[in-house]
């Protein structure tokens, strides 16, 4: 392994901009890595080096020149397949997708390319986002570095697993009920999901449209926040962004890395803290806890009793918003056509494709959702969904009128091994438990590794969640903890990130 | 069974001995915003297929939707037109349902609260009566793209080997106007539905925000119609007629169908609810496809869109900019023109008033200018079979030709035929004039060649004017303007024939 795909993102930039080392070096060290480890990973479904090496080529030309795009000109970085890329497939992880280029870029991947940012591929995902293990991806699952005998986490397991893994320092997700944050904490990386309308959602092809958010990832939490920088803000290409000024989160990152939480209300939600928590995954957050507590935060116990409808209502809303989403994968003008031989009509062709082209669990949410937004049904679910949703982000007023932040185990469970859910949705949609109120209600969180879990060794993550547009206040307490945790440690918790096993590639 | 076969339509003072008929319209106004209602192309009528369009139209994905500003304007000008009321929050829903034409397989529409609603439409009837047309609801939607389907006999799904989709048009701003059932309409229904639309059609003209022409489609009119037995208050089935092109289409559809839905029900069968297919060749329905009993939409909140929140000051602005509506237009223009109720009742039943009104405005005095419209115009409608106001001459083309009259370059012969050479597509007046050479002949030298040539043939009658009878002039003009192939002014004719007489010829 290269030193330079040790190095944060925030040191890559300042080396290359200082000219120490080029973005071609830093680039080629990363496809390297690619090359070596992902065959066992699977975390990339395209990666085109030449593509990335010219594009690095560009940015140091620039330097070279006296000009530098941004923060994190020159640093590589990786985006989830569900992100359009008009130099790149995008899949989804589907087969209905196959073939298909899109004709533009999303607004984040143009903000990563104006930022001078060095796309290096596409990362695998559960099938349209929709999955908590990327067990659901057409094009098999990710594995987890830390153990490959189990689940990266998902949606965004592909980006997590490539930062994680350092086969990038940096990469875009979308987190819908937790697909960032989770297999944020899986990997034991920093996964972000920023207020519900400050990253641009145009281009990121949509599950559900009112609870999909891009966000960023890295090994750090100045890391993702340098990256939150660069693609969020206000985009008229996307009614549901809000025209506010981005919270400062990088400076927030600054100040909390200072590590003084002096005055700080943090806040621990009740019905996500206690026994349904793995023994290992609570023993974790409560030593997290107590490290806040430490550094002077304010320390409560709050009660967020419409939590529980949380999951139910979830996995009614979002199918729903999924089943008219997904609609218009017809084979009609993109993408995978079967059955288009003469003998049948338009109407077969399309169910033809379909039942081809989805995986289960995609057919499975489009058919849930449609049942849920049906004459009979509307009311009674869909109707209900909503009104929890009201009761949600009611809780989430309350508690904030108090707290700063509220702080939970991101996911109750460590990383478990492939295959042991697949055949039990409900088990599999559980896990979502801590994630899911956030995009309920449409406010900042995020997960920062809090060590591993005694049981099984693996990574646990300590979810911060802050009120809509303070996104800042999560990244100063994750700063804080996140020093505090390497301080007392006497090591980086990134350095800690297990050397994956290189596996034998059939290629 | 006996259902579905077409019976012999019965009249409607027929139908209406047994049944009361009940009526929803619901119209679709193309806008004609510069722009799309959700994206930045193009919206234009009749460009190269699939030139106009982008990511957003297309439903590519990832891509997402923005309103356009100007749209709204629309539909809230249509509203406040119609005398509706404004919501203060008003949302777009999605409408669920597969269709290859359609790119997202939704169309984003609103469902539950739309832009505007509760209004009514005083519609002009022939009478010179007025009959108030209560309006639900009208709101915003996006356009379908357009499938051609080919190779078969009748442009129908049915029969087609494949099909061609153009999504120039998918995206493009649509306002749809429903109104609440009309009752009581009785034989009048079919009249009473094809003068509100074409009050409709007028006063969302004055608007200028579409082009309103139901020949293109930017105008398009649904008819539902049911029968129950007189005297009952719970509606019958109904059906719901599309394809309805032109007013008279309009009127005629509803008729059909009165007379179709008697049909069916004294030989005691039942109406299927369905939409049906209107046949301007033949004035027939025939039935599209089953709706609503199995159609589930699925109508849920655009959750790409934020809620549209016109501010009471702007809606005001807007309210105090309306046009003048026809039927106050109507009101100062009788006082203006000193004209009776009959008079005027006259102009409106032949659907002339405005366009009178217009041809004034464009510099013609009202005088020649109803009379133009009310007597050799309105005949070339009858003929052509179609609305006066569908004839292909504008306003300004007729005052073009009285005020050609008027300068003694057309006689009322020869601007007649002008008036064909527009009709007949040859271009404004004066490119008709100069197309047919029809300017009069007002060259004194060849008029008085004329005019001595035809002294010298009856000098009979040439001695009679010297005489002093001078009324028997009147053989000698008519003998020059047949020479001259009517395109000699006649009143100079006659003067040259008094002053060569007098000059001794």
């Amino acid at each position: 392994m290269s030193e330079l795909t040790r190095l944060s993102a925030a040191e890559i930039a300042r080396r290359v901009q200082a000219r120490e080392v080029s973005s071609v070096e830093v680039t080629r060290a990363h496809l390297d890595r690619i090359e070596a480890v992902d065959g066992g990973l699977n975390a990339f479904l395209h990666v085109d080096r030449e593509v990335a090496l010219a594009a690095a080529e560009a940015v140091d030309a620039e330097i070279a020149a006296g000009t530098v795009r941004g923060p994190l000109a020159g640093v590589p970085v990786a985006i989830k397949d569900n992100v359009a890329t008009s130099d790149m497939p995008t899949t989804c992880a589907s087969h209905i997708l196959d073939g298909w280029r899109p004709p533009y870029d999303a607004t984040v991947v143009r903000r990563l390319r104006d930022g001078g940012l060095v796309p290096l591929g596409k990362t695998n995902l559960d099938e349209f986002a929709m999955g908590g293990s990327n067990e659901n991806s057409a094009f098999g699952p990710v594995r987890n570095p830390w153990d490959a005998s189990r689940v990266s986490g998902g949606s965004s397991g592909g980006s997590a697993t490539a930062t994680a893994a350092g086969e990038t320092p940096l990469a875009i997700g979308s987190d819908t009920g937790g697909s960032i944050r989770q297999p944020g904490a899986f990997t034991g990386i920093v996964g972000v999901k920023p207020t519900y309308g400050t990253v641009s959602r145009y281009g990121l092809v949509a599950f559900s449209s009112s609870l999909d958010q891009i966000g960023s990832f890295g090994r750090s939490v100045l890391d993702a926040a340098l990256l939150h920088e660069v693609i969020g803000g206000h985009d008229p290409n996307d009614q549901t962004s809000i025209d506010a000024p981005l919270p400062p989160v990088v400076e927030a990152a600054y100040a909390g890395a200072r590590g003084d939480l002096a005055g700080v209300r943090v806040g621990v939600v009740r019905e996500l803290s206690g026994e349904g928590n793995q023994p290992g995954v609570l023993a974790a957050f409560t030593d997290a806890v107590r490290v806040l507590t430490d550094l002077g935060a304010d320390v409560v116990e709050v009660d967020c009793p419409s939590f529980t409808y949380a999951v139910p209502a979830y996995y009614l809303i979002a199918p729903s918003e999924a089943s008219s989403n997904l609609a218009r994968f017809d084979a009609m003008r993109y993408g995978l056509r079967i059955g288009d031989d003469g003998s049948h009509s338009t109407d077969e062709v399309m169910s033809l494709t379909r039942e081809a082209g989805f995986g289960p669990e995609v057919k499975r949410r489009i058919m849930i959702g449609t049942h849920a937004l049906s004459a009979g049904a509307y009311d009674a679910l869909y109707g209900k969904a909503q009104k929890a949703r009201t009761l949600i982000v009611r809780d989430f007023a309350a508690a904030f009128e108090y707290c700063d932040v509220l702080v939970s185990p991101t996911v109750p469970v460590t990383a478990f091994p492939l295959g042991e859910r697949v055949d039990d949705p409900v088990a599999m949609y559980l896990a979502d438990l801590c994630t899911i109120p956030t995009n309920l209600a449409g406010n900042a969180a995020l997960s920062v590794p809090c060590g591993v879990s005694a049981d099984d060794g693996l990574p646990v993550g300590l979810q911060i969640m802050a009120p809509a547009l303070a996104d800042d206040r999560a990244y100063r307490v994750a700063a804080a903890y996140e020093l505090a945790r390497d301080t007392s440690s006497g090591t980086p918790f990134a350095e800690t990130i297990p050397e994956p096993a290189v596996l034998e590639t059939t290629s | 069974m006996t259902s579905t076969v077409d019976a012999a339509p019965y009249t409607v003072e027929e139908v209406c001995e047994r049944f009361d008929p009940v009526m929803g319209l619901e119209v679709h106004v193309e806008l004609n915003t510069a722009t799309k209602m959700f994206c930045g192309c193009r919206n234009e009528f009749g460009a190269e297929p699939n030139t106009h369009v982008c990511p957003v139209c297309l439903g590519l994905p990832g891509s997402l939707p923005r309103v356009n500003a100007r749209a709204v304007e629309g539909a809230v000008k249509i509203g406040l037109a119609l005398n509706c009321q404004v919501r203060e929050r008003s949302g777009f829903a999605r409408k669920n349902y597969f269709y290859p034409d359609m790119p997202k397989n939704f169309q984003i529409s609103q469902y539950d609260d739309p832009i505007v609603f509760d209004g009514h439409l005083d519609v002009p009837l022939d009478d010179g009566s007025t009959w108030r047309v209560e309006i639900e609801r009208a709101h915003m939607e996006e356009d379908t793209g357009k499938s051609l389907h080919m190779g078969g006999a009748t442009g129908r799904i049915h029969g087609a080997s494949y099909s061609l989709l153009d999504y120039n048009r998918a995206g493009v701003p649509l306002i749809e106007i429903v109104t609440r059932p009309i009752l009581g309409a009785g034989t009048r229904a079919p009249e009473i539905a094809r003068a509100y639309v074409s009050a409709l059609r007028d006063v969302i003209q004055g608007l200028g925000v579409s082009d309103v022409r139901m020949d293109q489609g930017s105008m398009r009119c649904d008819a539902n119609v049911s029968l129950m037995p007189k005297g009952a208050t719970e509606f019958g089935t109904r059906t719901e007629t599309k394809n309805v092109n032109s007013l008279r289409s309009v009127e005629r559809a509803v008729r059909y169908e009165m007379g179709r839905h008697a049909g069916v029900l004294l030989s005691g069968g039942t109406i299927t609810q369905e939409t049906r297919h209107f046949d301007e060749q033949s004035g027939t329905t025939s039935a599209g496809r089953p709706k609503e009993t199995f159609a589930d939409y699925r109508f849920f909140p655009e959750p790409d869109l934020v809620p549209i929140e016109p501010s009471a000051a702007w809606v005001e602005e807007l309210r105090a900019g309306l046009p003048e509506r026809p039927w106050e237009r109507r009101a100062r223009i009788q006082t203006e023109w000193g004209i009776s109720d009959e008079e005027l009742r006259d102009l409106v039943n032949a659907g002339a008033l405005d366009l009178v009104a217009d041809t004034v405005e464009a510099g013609a005095p009202a005088e020649s200018a109803r009379s133009w419209w009310v007597s050799y115009l309105t005949q070339q409608a009858n003929t052509a079979g179609v609305e006066l106001a569908e004839l292909a001459i504008t306003p300004a083309d007729v005052a073009r030709v009285i005020a050609l009259v008027a300068e003694g370059t057309l006689t009322n012969k020869l601007a007649r035929q002008v008036v064909d050479g527009v009709l007949a597509g040859e271009g404004a007046p004066d490119d008709v004039v100069a197309g047919r050479g029809l300017a009069v002949v007002s060259d004194d030298s060849a008029l008085t060649a004329a005019v001595d040539e035809a002294l010298a043939a009856q000098p009979a009658i040439a001695e009679k004017i010297r005489s002093g009878k001078t009324k028997a002039a009147g053989a000698i003009v008519g003998a020059v303007m047949k020479a001259t192939r009517g395109q000699a002014d006649a009143a100079r004719v006659q003067s040259l024939v008094l002053e060569r007489v007098a000059a001794g010829s």
